[in-house]
């Protein structure tokens, strides 16, 4: 029992309430939202450092003791990725308080990004599967208001689609809520695992599994991304930034989560149909890519490519390939954010947003061309960026199960990132400088330091592999046998009563 | 009564669905929200429908309500509202911004 473990999201929630307040004072909510995302990265930090000696966490609230009441269930999978959000998050914030301009600030820009931050980290943290959902429900409400901020035409009708598909998404997440309780008479998820592993797994669960499926792999954009380049587009280049880092990795969580933990028994069905989808999401999003000329598309696409490419590490389902998926996520959420950002840059500083528009950005910000560039090294798993380890362990998973189907196609997508990133490469920052330097627009040194420090930290993550290596690997053992999670859920003497 | 419950949630999940298909903004909002109300309905169901016991377990526990599918609806019930508030705002902006009021004449604003 442990009340840090509830900071990650308290924090973000009350001070954005708190700062809803201070409308006119932007220096005040500046500071304060900062404040908030950088000490809940801090406490995810101090959380990861307690889990390797004191064991998997946990936080009943209101002392109910599980499975009665709702709990935090804090492991290394979840806290790692509390931990990327939050500081994914401040460094979107630090570049949003130099490019978003006074309107969007005085409209509530910094509490809707903190709701969103408190959603996510909520959905990582839970041990209960209603709660999932309620925590879902409020990064996705955070999400709407973001996405409509600012009220351009394309933006609002970008919006209604989002909205829509996501309210269907949520009610048919309710609706698997229903027939799991119907079925099972909990939604603790540790006592599903063992209620599922007492009764086995039969039709019946596996279709409920399936119903969790469709609605993860909605969220997450999983196959069913039809909704994502669009909406990830429209919005300004630091929201987008946070949608790309933070959104889609929230589904993949709560995919990687049930699908290790609750329905396990009949990989033959679930894992394979995972499988299936991720490779076409693979070979979608890489025709999506190329398929198109607006630089933001091109970039969305490349987050539905890095989707199907973490799921077929969840297709494998061995340790090795496991660890790959979560160095990849952790990876995905600080390259993608960068990548939004150095974009979104790109679009606002030359005022255009396609390839053939712009050429020879190089000679005008040679900075951002080669922070462009590092990116996408990164991305495409060059060492010693933070993409290789990820790839590597993913390739050695994959090897291990024998899915070579899976292998051959995860790494082609590579090419295909490299290749896509590479058009913009070529066409915008090489040939010709079309940008005089008296037109030039200025390049602010604070824009620029958010990008700086993501870049920093791909390096860091590919050269401190070794310490990342043991929360990774315990992260990783607890997805493959997760009776260590089941137990620091359930009381022993409690498990043997029921 | 589960069974009549049951059918119920059929015809609400049929009606949501013909709503949800057409192309005007106020028919796929209304859809959302009849859907909704389906899934509350289904999950009152889940929880097994008794009459006259209370929602305590007693030293015998023989006959008791199960109150947590009503804690659920409940909470349900609050974000489909937030939810369906939002998008009813967004639908009208949308009309006050491009004076279209389903998709395809958005879609053709957008386009000129």
């Amino acid at each position: 029992m442990t009340n840090a473990l509830v900071y990650p999201v308290l924090i973000p929630l009350l001070t954005a309430i708190v700062i809803t307040f201070f409308r006119n004072s932007l220096i005040l909510q500046r500071i304060l939202s900062f404040l908030a995302t950088a000490s809940s990265a801090g406490i995810g930090v101090y959380l990861l450092m307690r889990i390797q000696s004191d064991g998997i966490l946990r936080l009943d609230f209101g002392g109910w003791s599980p499975p009665y009441g709702i709990l935090f269930v804090g492991d290394s999978f979840a806290l790692l990725l509390v931990t990327a959000a939050a500081t994914v998050t401040s460094l979107i914030l630090l570049y949003a308080f130099s490019t978003i301009g006074e309107s969007f600030e005085k409209m509530y820009v910094y509490p809707f990004m903190l709701f969103l931050l408190a959603g996510v980290n909520g959905s990582f943290l839970t041990g209960d599967v209603f709660n999932l959902f309620v925590c879902f429900e409020v990064m996705l409400l955070a999400s709407y208001a973001l996405l409509v901020l600012g009220g351009r035409k394309v933006q609002l009708v970008e919006a209604f689609t989002y909205i829509t598909i996501n309210v269907l998404a949520s009610w048919f997440f309710l609706l698997a809520i229903a027939y799991l309780y119907g079925a099972t008479g909990t939604l603790n998820m540790a006592h599903l695992a063992v209620r599922v592993t007492e009764n086995g797994q039969g039709a019946m669960l596996t279709i409920i599994s399936l119903l969790f499926l469709l609605v993860f792999s909605l969220k997450a954009g999983l196959l069913l991304y039809f909704w994502l380049p669009g909406s990830y587009s429209a919005p300004p280049a630091a929201i987008a930034a946070l949608f790309g880092a933070l959104l889609t990795k929230v589904g993949i969580y709560a995919m990687v989560r049930l699908f290790t933990l609750v329905f396990t028994h009949s990989p033959e069905i679930t894992h394979s149909i995972i499988g299936i989808m991720a490779a076409l999401t693979l070979i979608g999003g890489s025709i999506g890519a190329l398929s198109t000329r607006d630089i933001r598309q091109i970039i969305s696409y490349n987050v539905v490519i890095a989707v199907g490419f973490i799921l077929v590490g969840l297709a494998a389902g061995n340790e090795v390939a496991l660890q790959g998926s979560i160095y990849y996520v952790l990876h995905d959420m600080v390259v993608k954010a960068m990548l939004f950002l150095a974009g979104g840059l790109m679009i606002s500083l030359t005022g255009k947003a396609r390839i053939g528009e712009i050429s020879g950005l190089l000679k005008n910000y040679p900075s951002l061309g080669w922070l462009f560039f590092l990116a996408m090294l990164s991305l495409t798993g060059i060492p010693p960026f933070s993409g290789f380890i990820g790839k590597v362990l993913l390739g050695e998973g994959l090897i291990e199960a024998e899915t070579y189907v899976l292998l051959t196609l995860a790494f082609l997508s590579s090419l295909f990132v490299l290749y896509s990133l590479l058009r913009i490469f070529l066409n915008c920052f090489m040939g010709e400088a079309v940008i005089g330097e008296e037109e030039q627009v200025k390049l602010k040194k604070s824009t620029l330091f958010p990008i700086v420090v993501l870049g920093v930290l791909t390096f860091a993550i590919g050269i401190g592999a070794d310490v990342l290596a043991p929360f990774v690997n315990d992260a990783a053992a607890t997805l493959i046998d997760p009776q260590s999670y089941i137990e620091a859920v359930l009381d022993k003497d409690w498990l043997l009563k029921d | 009564m589960e069974t009549l419950i049951t059918l119920l949630v059929g015809v609400l999940v049929m009606v949501a669905v013909y709503l949800l298909l057409s192309r005007n903004f106020v028919r796929i909002i209304l859809g959302t929200a009849v859907l909704s109300h389906a899934i509350h309905l289904l999950i009152l169901a889940m929880g097994g429908l008794k009459k006259g016991g209370a929602p305590l377990l007693t030293e015998e526990g023989s006959n008791y309500t199960d109150a947590l599918p009503q804690a659920l609806i409940l909470t349900a019930i609050v974000i489909s509202f937030a939810v369906t508030a939002f998008l009813l705002v967004l639908a009208y902006r949308i009309y006050r911004e491009t004076g279209a009021d389903n998709l395809d004449n958005v879609r053709r604003e957008l386009d000129d």
